[in-house]
């Protein structure tokens, strides 16, 4: 299994997100209950929040470090390593079960070559599972990025993954 | 004279493709020199025949569906936007004026009245059909009545605990505090369900005005939406509706020129399925790890930030416009028993024909199985479903003529949760849907309870045992032990309810485990 993690994953804050991230934590600092805010602006902004942040988001919000890091490892949708350049989560939930979502999981893990919360390696896709994307009429359903996809089938899980290299590779 | 073309812009019809749809529709129509408005409406909830394209027409509106992008030009050279001409009355996707289809017409929707006709966004559409009437009747009466009409009502928490909402109101009208506050929760994960994200996507106003109702009737000024990051649509579809809300003065300060003030503002839970929990939820909206809390204190005295707070479901909030415009005695009449009102239930999994359908309760689960839904999308047999998410518990088809009822479930030792239905076949293996309840609940667990933190991952070992045939009886028994150790010891309902799915796995379909009966 490939564990496709590039070397640069663990660097610390990265030029140009110092500004950027004293920009976001302003925005947020004055909210009530501020810090999940702030770590979704921040994870929208570069794509996932790395632990050299920290610091500066608790000095921020006044917090512990403690604080953050525990927050930020408590939610399934924060993420502290770089991801690929799209998201495809794949639903496990019963509705889609039903409907064959664990042929349609071990197809996706198998053609991308990954297992769940790996990223491919040429860096284009994470595969993640989800509990339910709300679209259980339509059953098995996947995630791409923002978008959601109903009655999915192996073949058109296929195409989804084209489209998204091919428009990649477009630019 | 332009003709009017509805096209769904809800995630579910989008994801079967509403988007291509819209997009052929429009550019056919351009090529062609015929002229088309496009509405974005929201979905009717007739899921199988996504993407619903509907024209109106001055006898109502004409179905087409399910189209896809290449039926597009087919259905303009069958002269569709002319519905009535013989061609479009022979195109094999024509399904006739969409109020006369039975699916829809035998319904009673009360809190879905307005989802799939208006166009989610438009507050004209919204004040065009009944929109912020209830608020209006709402502005003229004094707090405590208010309370009391949905106290009347009947209406029961429709997340899943079924707790009367007018109870719940007046124990925060009664707080003395500076601050209350209102708080949606929209962190709607459990599988099979979807109604709450339908609300919000295709009627978002209706959510709006009944968090204002309810800042109104206990004092709070502040109201928050607790959204799951799944439902990006809906963020954005809500954003867009609360700034209109503003500019319109249906949200803000002296709302319609009164002295009532409400502000709201949508907060993006971040894929916890425990923040469904109303403290754990409230934890999460303060910036923590979403912890569940001890109760007492109740969130009703002290909650969001240790002030009064009342912590409704979607569709609770979105069914009080309803009944302050047409009153609680309108409401309470449908329904039966203790079950007051109308109840939207989704069907999903396995299903032929998946969707949302609002009925009083009463209605058993046969007829919406078989009667609207079709029976299985396979066509294989339904052997189980499973109902109130992953924590209901699975009843087998000699118990699908029970009720659908708060009580009735509870009797059979079930749950209506939230009101999702999700169908299985006869190739389901019981034993794994027992496993994975477990697992469930492991990844999910916030941690704070033994029962439920460690609890779960034993009971993953324990099933994996099973499934592989060691000891088989020795180890339903210890299920069972460590089941009932969930069910009494456990914090709240991820641990305390795992048995539910679990139990009713074995003590129906005792095949699938490989014992003689469930007397193990």
């Amino acid at each position: 299994m490939l564990q496709g993690i590039s070397m640069n994953q663990e660097l610390s804050v990265q030029s140009g997100w110092t500004e950027k991230l004293d920009q976001l934590i302003a925005q947020h600092k004055a909210m009530a209950g501020a810090l999940l805010p702030l770590l979704h602006a921040i994870q929208d902004e570069f794509s996932y929040i790395p632990e050299s942040v920290y610091e500066k988001i608790a000095k921020g919000l006044s917090l512990s470090v403690a604080e953050v890091h525990g927050v930020v490892t408590f939610y399934h949708h924060f993420k502290t390593r770089k991801p690929g350049r799209h998201v495809l989560q794949i639903c496990r939930a019963e509705s889609c079960q039903a409907m064959g979502s664990e042929a349609l999981e071990a197809h996706a893990k198998q053609c991308l070559n990954v297992d769940y919360h790996q990223t491919t390696a040429d860096q284009s896709i994470n595969l993640e599972p989800v509990y339910c994307l709300g679209n259980c009429a339509l059953s098995p359903a996947v995630m791409l990025d923002d978008e959601v996809y109903g009655r999915v089938t192996a073949a058109d899980l296929d195409g989804l993954i084209r489209d998204a290299k091919k428009a990649e590779a477009q630019g | 004279m332009s003709t009017i073309v509805y096209i769904p812009r809800d995630s579910s019809a989008l994801s079967v493709g509403a988007e291509k749809v819209a997009a052929a529709i429009s550019q056919e129509a351009a090529k062609r020199g015929l002229a088309v408005s496009i509405v974005r409406n929201g979905s009717r909830g007739l899921y199988w025949l996504e993407t619903l394209v509907e024209v109106a027409t001055d006898k109502g509106r004409v179905a087409f569906g399910p189209v896809k992008a290449v039926d597009v030009a087919g259905l303009f050279d069958a002269d569709f936007l002319n519905s009535f001409s013989a061609s479009a009355k022979a195109h094999p996707l024509n399904l006739g004026l969409t109020d006369e289809l039975a699916w829809l017409k035998q319904q009673q929707r009360l809190t879905f009245a307005r989802v799939g006709i208006t166009d989610p966004v438009s507050l004209d559409d919204y004040l065009a059909h009944d929109g912020y009437s209830g608020l209006k009747n709402a502005l003229a009466m004094k707090a405590a009545d208010i309370v009391k009409t949905v106290t009347d009502s009947g209406l029961r928490g429709r997340g899943g605990a079924g707790f009367p909402t007018g109870i719940k109101w007046n124990t925060v009208l009664g707080c003395a505090a500076d601050q209350k506050y209102i708080v949606c929760n929209a962190d709607e994960g459990d599988s099979g369900t979807f109604s709450d994200r339908m609300v919000m996507e295709n009627d978002p106003y209706v959510l709006i005005e009944g968090m204002t109702i309810a800042g109104m009737a206990v004092g709070a000024t502040q109201g928050y939406i607790y959204l799951r990051s799944e439902y990006p649509h809906a963020l954005a579809i809500l954003n867009e509706a609360i700034l209109k809300a503003e500019q319109a003065g249906y949200l803000g300060d002296n709302i319609l020129g009164s002295s009532h003030s409400f502000h709201l503002e949508v907060r993006r839970a971040a894929g916890a399925y425990v923040c469904g929990e109303e403290t754990s939820l409230l934890e999460s909206l303060e910036g923590r790890r979403g912890l569940v809390r001890f109760k007492p204190p109740l969130p009703a005295i002290e909650g969001l930030f240790g002030k009064p707070t009342v912590v409704n479901n979607v569709i609770s909030l979105a069914t009080v416009p309803i009944i302050l415009h047409k009153g609680a005695q309108y409401y309470a009449d449908f329904g039966m028993g203790r079950s007051r009102g109308t109840l939207p239930i989704q069907l999903a999994g396995n299903i032929k024909q998946g969707g949302l359908v609002e009925l009083a309760f009463g209605i058993t689960l046969r007829e919406l199985l078989y009667d609207y839904g079709g029976g299985s999308a396979s066509g294989r047999a339904i052997k189980a479903v499973q109902v109130g998410g992953p924590l209901g518990a699975f009843l087998p088809e000699s118990q699908f003529d029970t009720p659908l009822d708060y009580e009735a479930f509870s009797a059979i030792w079930a749950v209506l949760g939230h009101g999702g239905i999700v169908a299985f076949d006869d190739t389901v293996d019981m034993a794994k849907m027992a496993r994975y309840a477990f697992e469930f609940c492991a990844i999910e667990s916030c941690g704070k309870c033994t029962p439920c933190r460690i609890g779960s991952t034993r009971g993953v070992e324990v099933m994996d045992k099973i499934i592989a045939g060691t000891d088989r009886e020795k180890n339903i028994k210890l299920v069972r032990d460590l089941s009932d150790t969930m069910l009494n010891g456990s914090l709240c309902a991820l641990g305390g309810m795992t048995p539910y799915p679990v139990l009713s796995a074995i003590n129906h379909f005792p095949a699938d485990f490989k014992i003689k009966d469930a007397t193990v």
